[in-house]
């Protein structure tokens, strides 16, 4: 019987902590793999603004700093495993840029593989402007135009829009390419959980239809991909965890059955314990009988969650079905821009203030001929985050709101005139207003979110091993 | 001292949201198996579906989870967009969560049985 896979989650999103790569192999060397996670699904349309700039940034960065603080553990034996999604829009450039960090620090014997292969924009943007038809499961997405997902719009409606289109890749080419003696693998876009199921069907040979297995490895990775949420970070219960200034990442140690203990490394704050695990059991998941990865259909109704000792939590039971025949694919399409003022308003009448004051800048600019697509008034500290549906007391008992005033338009220069009328408040505004020293606010690119299905026969994943 | 008629769901249960697309996810996790009978018969997808109305929710749907005594809720259209283009300060939904908390529910489920 093949020993337990341990396998750590060292980033949860793209922006988490630098650090933890370091800090999980210096407090636990024998980790088997650090997994990072660097693409939400509007991550990939960042990136493309990034590339427009500079055609070599493609990529998370980030990465590349991570695997840099990694020399000296590599440089004294350390033989962790790394598969990560931060090789984004372009894997290729990613794994060229880690190439050269190894070879200056004298670790080319680590061998670096990309996946690739997950880009379908070509194919969205040449598919036929068929009308489109529901129906989310099993169905060829081409021939359904790549019906939205969650609308069942037609993709025409933004074909012309288009920025990036990925489909979520599964864990076999993560497999094939740690079966060809990889040490690093940087992927595209592929499903969170399979870069962790893709180094336990390497390790433990598993068949691509044991799929119970499968599904118990897909847990195993679903748990640890937000980083620090399996271990207490985003619990409800936060405030009584201890250190939660430094709570642990997530290592998964996964057994040959494809049950699996949750725990963190001795040190850590936080705590990994079965409220723990079950809330991030349950994030970011629907239907929990039918959780569609490219993997396997997985269902979380048979999962029993036990605690197993001191920060370990033992999750097993899993089953599975076999998966669709399409992946899903994540696409972006420009959908013009937006902004955010804040300024803080303090004293009597404060959120009257403020609302008056965000009201002004809104007619200002609208005498002065802008228009908007979508305006919104937030006077934060009023319950404004839920609209004040949770509010526990009469909006006049406060002393002081951050008023928060933003604005969307299918053009940039409304939304760039916006921004020059937050900071006039502090004079023409109530008295009282103040927190205005960070500047002018920015004008970000919406980037609308397109998913749809394609079938997996239109997709071809390749996995190129770096010479 | 008269007791509260109410309690906050949190005394009773603990939560966690995220968000998919336009839409959002609350599990809800009882504190106790006691809680997730009450749960299971009190919290439906109907009262889940009013208090989130002002937010302009679409139709609740609710999936029982009983070997995790939870009970998770997809509430669609709740996002104003969502991700990148809603303009809330919570465009993703990490605060549905902790709003369902503070939903009111009936003091008498915190009473010891008989």
């Amino acid at each position: 019987m093949p020993r337990p896979l341990k396998i750590a989650n060292a980033s949860g999103f793209w922006g988490d902590q630098p650090d933890a790569a370091a800090r999980l192999v210096a407090a636990q060397p024998d980790l088997d793999f650090l997994t990072l996670d660097y693409l939400a699904e509007v991550s990939l349309s960042i990136m493309a603004i990034i590339r427009a700039k500079d055609p070599a940034a493609g990529y998370a960065r980030d990465f590349v700093d991570v695997l840099r603080s990694l020399i000296p553990f590599y440089q004294a034996g350390g033989k962790t495993k790394i598969v990560t999604n931060a090789g984004g829009l372009d894997p290729a450039s990613c794994a060229r840029a880690c190439a050269e960090v190894l070879r200056a620090a004298n670790l080319s014997r680590l061998k670096i593989a990309v996946v690739s292969g997950d880009d379908v924009l070509p194919l969205l943007r040449s598919s036929p402007p068929t009308p489109a038809k529901h129906n989310p499961i099993g169905y060829d997405g081409a021939k359904a135009g790549f019906a939205n997902l969650d609308t069942g719009a037609p993709l025409s409606a933004i074909a012309s829009r288009l920025v990036t289109a990925n489909a979520y890749l599964g864990a076999e080419p993560i497999a094939e390419a740690l079966r060809a003696g990889a040490d690093i693998v940087i992927t595209g876009r592929v499903a969170d959980p399979s870069l962790t199921v893709g180094p336990c069907l390497a390790h433990f040979g598993w068949k691509p239809t044991d799929y119970d297995r499968l599904t118990g490895a897909t847990v195993a990775g679903h748990l640890i991909e937000c980083g620090t949420q399996a271990c207490g970070g985003f619990s409800t219960d936060w405030l009584d965890l201890p250190d939660n200034h430094d709570i642990g990442f997530p290592i998964v140690e996964v057994a040959a059955d494809g049950s699996c203990v949750v725990t963190k490394p001795a040190g850590t704050g936080g705590a990994v314990t079965v409220p723990t695990v079950k809330e991030q059991l349950l994030y970011e998941i629907g239907d929990p009988a039918n959780y569609l990865s490219p993997d396997v259909t997985v269902s979380f109704l048979t999962l029993r969650v036990e605690a197993a000792g001191e920060n370990r939590v033992r999750v097993a039971g899993a089953t599975g079905r076999a998966p669709t025949n399409s992946y899903k694919v994540s696409a972006t399409y420009r959908d013009g821009y937006k902004a955010h003022g804040m300024l803080t308003v303090f004293g009597h009448d404060a959120v009257r203030k403020a609302r008056r004051a965000g009201e002004g800048i809104l007619r200002r600019l609208q005498d002065r001929g802008c228009t908007y697509r979508e305006t919104l008034i937030e006077c934060l500290g009023t319950g404004a985050s839920v609209r004040g549906l949770a509010s526990r007391m009469s909006d006049t008992h406060l002393v002081e709101t951050v008023l928060r005033v933003s604005v969307a338009a299918d053009t940039k220069e409304p939304v760039e005139r916006f921004t020059k009328e937050i900071a006039p408040l502090v004079t023409c505004g109530p008295q009282g207003v103040t927190g205005y020293a960070t500047g002018r606010p920015k004008v970000l690119p919406i980037f609308g979110y397109w998913p749809c299905l394609i079938a997996k026969s239109l997709v071809k994943p390749t996995v190129q091993l770096l010479a | 001292m008269a007791a509260p008629a109410t309690i906050p769901l949190r005394e009773i249960a603990f939560a966690r949201s995220g968000d998919k697309g336009n839409s959002a996810n609350v599990a809800v996790f009882a504190r106790t198996p006691a809680a997730y009978a009450w749960l299971r018969d009190h919290l439906t997808a109907a009262s889940v579906e009013t208090f989130f109305k002002p937010l302009g929710v679409g139709t609740v749907t609710r999936y029982e989870v009983p070997n995790l005594e939870a009970l998770n809720f997809i509430l669609p259209e709740i996002l104003a967009g969502g991700g990148s283009r809603s303009l809330r300060i919570d465009s993703q939904g990490k605060t549905l969560g902790m709003a369902l908390l503070e939903m009111p529910v009936a003091a008498a489920i915190l009473k010891p049985a008989g």
